[in-house]
C-alpha cells in the first residue's frame, strides 16, 4: 500500500454559514467512509494562511517571522492523508473529495 | 532495415510489455529489453534467426534483469523483492509470450500524464521509436525529450500509476483517451511524416487484436486506413497539396480501401456506433465513389448528421457545411458556415473562401483566403492557399 496527501486549495476569504456547514456534513461522512474503507490515515483542516509563522535558520539563530511562507491567492486549506493501491485508486477518493468541496482543487501527491 | 531492426520495431513494445509485468519498473524493464536487442545483434547474423524471436528477446531479457537485479538485491530491499518474483515466474523457453501491451497502453496514456507526454511515451515505449525519433515527432531537442520521457516514467513509478487494464466502469473513458492518443499521433502524420500515420496505424492493428468487441477500436482502424488510402494523391510530385475533389483516385491504395471497408461493414453490422466509425463511414463514402461528382453527397450529409449527435463540435459543423454546399448548394452552406465561431481555425476561413468563390463574390474569397493563409500551420497549406490567390 501507498500513502497520497489530498491537499485541499481553496481562495482567501469564508464561505457562507449555510454552505460551509454542509459541506462539514459531508465531509464528515466522506471521512467516516474511508475508514469503514481501511483507506482514511489522517485529515485536518487549517487556520487560515493570516495564523502562520515561519522560522529560518541561520548560522546563529533561528528567526521567526510572520507567515505564510509563499504569499497567494490559493493556500492549502487543509489535507487528507490516504491509504491506497496505487493512483487509481488514490484519484477515484479524491474525485469523491472534489465533488464534496466542489469547486476547490484537490492535488493528489504520493508520499516516498 | 535488416532483421534485427525489423524484428525491433515489431517487438519492443511487447517484450518492454512483458519486461514491465515482471520487474515492475519501465526503465529497467526498457534496459533490459536493449540489452537483449544488443545481444541479438551480435549472435543472430551467426546463429541464424531463433523460431520464436520476440520469445528470445524476453528470455534473453529476462535473464538480464535478474542479473541485475541480483547485483542490487543486497542494497535494496525494493529489489530483492522482485528478484524473488522474477525467479518464480520462470518462462517457458522462448514459447509463445503473452501479449502484455494492452496494459502498457492504458498506462501510458494514463490521464494523469499530460497529453503530450502521453503520445511521447507510447511511441517510445510500444512504437519502439528511439529516443531521438520521437523528439524529432515534436520538434524538440533530443535532451529535452529524454528528460520528459524520464520524468514521466518516475512520475508513473512513483505515483503508483497502476499497470493493468482499466476496471469495466473506468474502460469507456481511458479507452477513449487511449484512441484520442493513437489518432493524435496519426494526425501529426498527416501531411509530412507518414512514419508516423504508419506507426498509428500500427498500433491501431494491435488495439484491434487485443480488444476485438471495442467498435470504435474497429472505426478508428477502419479511419486510419481509408484516410491513409488517399496519401498518394495527396500530393503532386513537386509537393503540392492537392484536395479530395481534384485527386487523381486511380492513385489511392485500393488494398487499404478494401481494408478499410471491410472494417467500415463490420461496425454497421454491430451498429453501435461512436464518432470514429461514423468518420469512417465518411471516408468509406468518398472511397466508394469515382469521382467528387459521383459521390452519394446525401448520404455523407446523413453520415454528419449523425456525427453531430455522438460529437458535437464546431469543426464536425463545418465538415457538414461542406458536404451540405454539394447537396443544397454554397448559399445554404454559407449560411451554415457563417454561424460557427471559428475564427482562429485555418480551415474555417478556406471553408468559406471556397464558398464564396462559388457564389461569385471573389473579393470576399480573397479576404478569406487571406485570412487563411495568415492561421495555416504548414507550408504545404500555405503553398495552397497561395496558388488559389495568385
Amino acid at each position: 500500500m501507498k500513502q497520497y496527501l489530498l491537499s485541499i486549495y481553496q481562495p482567501d476569504g469564508t464561505p457562507e454559514p449555510e454552505v460551509l456547514a454542509r459541506v462539514m456534513a459531508d465531509l464528515d461522512t466522506l471521512n467516516q467512509e474511508m475508514q469503514a474503507a481501511g483507506a482514511w490515515v489522517f485529515a485536518g483542516g487549517l487556520h487560515p494562511p493570516s495564523t502562520a509563522t515561519v522560522l529560518r535558520a541561520t548560522d546563529d539563530e533561528v528567526l521567526v517571522i510572520d507567515g505564510p511562507f509563499v504569499e497567494s491567492k490559493e493556500f492549502l486549506g487543509g489535507f487528507t492523508v490516504i491509504q491506497a493501491a496505487d493512483l487509481d485508486e488514490a484519484l477515484e477518493w479524491g474525485r469523491r473529495l472534489a465533488a464534496v468541496l466542489k469547486p476547490l482543487a484537490v492535488e493528489v501527491r504520493p508520499f516516498q | 532495415m535488416t532483421v534485427v531492426d525489423e524484428v525491433f520495431r515489431a517487438e519492443y513494445g511487447r517484450a518492454v510489455s512483458v519486461l514491465v509485468r515482471t520487474v515492475g519498473d519501465i526503465g529497467l524493464a526498457e534496459e533490459c529489453v536493449q540489452d537483449a536487442f544488443v545481444e541479438a545483434v551480435r549472435r543472430w547474423p551467426a546463429d541464424g534467426l531463433p523460431p520464436s524471436p520476440a520469445g528470445w528477446l524476453i528470455t534473453t531479457a529476462r535473464n538480464r534483469a535478474i542479473d541485475r537485479l541480483r547485483r542490487e538485491a543486497t542494497r535494496d530491499e525494493r529489489h530483492r523483492q522482485a528478484l524473488d518474483l522474477l525467479v518464480a515466474d520462470e518462462p517457458a523457453e522462448e514459447g509463445p509470450v503473452r501479449d502484455e501491451r494492452l496494459r502498457l497502453i492504458f498506462t501510458c496514456c494514463h490521464p494523469a500524464l499530460a497529453l503530450g507526454v502521453r503520445v511521447a511515451l507510447t511511441l517510445r515505449l510500444l512504437g519502439g521509436l528511439t529516443t531521438a525519433e520521437v523528439a524529432r515527432a515534436f520538434l524538440v531537442p533530443e535532451p529535452t525529450m529524454a528528460q520528459r520521457l524520464v520524468r514521466a516514467k518516475n512520475k508513473i513509478r512513483d505515483a503508483g500509476i497502476p499497470y493493468r487494464v482499466p476496471y469495466e466502469a473506468d474502460l469507456p473513458a481511458r479507452l477513449r483517451g487511449v484512441l484520442a492518443v493513437v489518432y493524435l499521433i496519426f494526425t501529426e502524420g498527416h501531411l509530412d511524416r507518414p512514419e508516423l500515420s504508419a506507426e498509428a496505424i500500427r498500433l491501431g492493428r494491435v488495439l484491434a487484436a487485443l480488444m476485438p468487441d471495442e467498435p470504435e477500436v474497429t472505426g478508428l482502424l477502419a479511419l486510419m486506413l481509408l484516410s491513409e488510402s488517399r496519401r498518394p494523391a495527396r500530393k503532386t510530385p513537386d509537393g503540392d497539396l492537392v484536395l479530395l475533389p481534384d485527386q487523381d483516385r486511380t492513385r489511392w491504395d485500393h488494398a487499404m480501401i478494401t481494408e478499410g471497408q471491410t472494417l467500415v461493414r463490420q461496425c454497421l453490422r454491430r451498429n453501435h456506433p461512436g464518432p470514429y466509425q461514423v468518420q469512417a463511414a465518411i471516408n468509406a463514402v468518398h472511397s466508394d465513389a469515382p469521382s467528387v461528382h459521383e459521390t452519394d453527397w446525401s448520404q455523407v450529409v446523413a453520415l454528419y448528421d449523425q456525427l453531430m449527435v455522438v460529437a458535437p463540435t464546431p469543426v464536425v459543423a463545418l465538415n457538414r457545411a461542406v458536404a451540405v454546399a454539394e447537396v443544397a448548394g454554397p448559399a445554404e452552406a454559407l449560411a451554415l458556415v457563417e454561424a460557427l465561431d471559428l475564427d482562429r481555425y485555418h480551415l474555417y476561413h478556406s471553408v468559406r473562401g471556397n464558398l464564396l468563390t462559388r457564389l461569385g463574390r471573389t473579393e470576399e474569397a480573397t479576404d478569406a483566403y487571406e485570412k487563411a493563409l495568415a492561421r495555416a500551420t504548414s507550408e504545404a497549406e500555405r503553398g495552397l492557399l497561395r496558388r488559389l490567390l495568385g
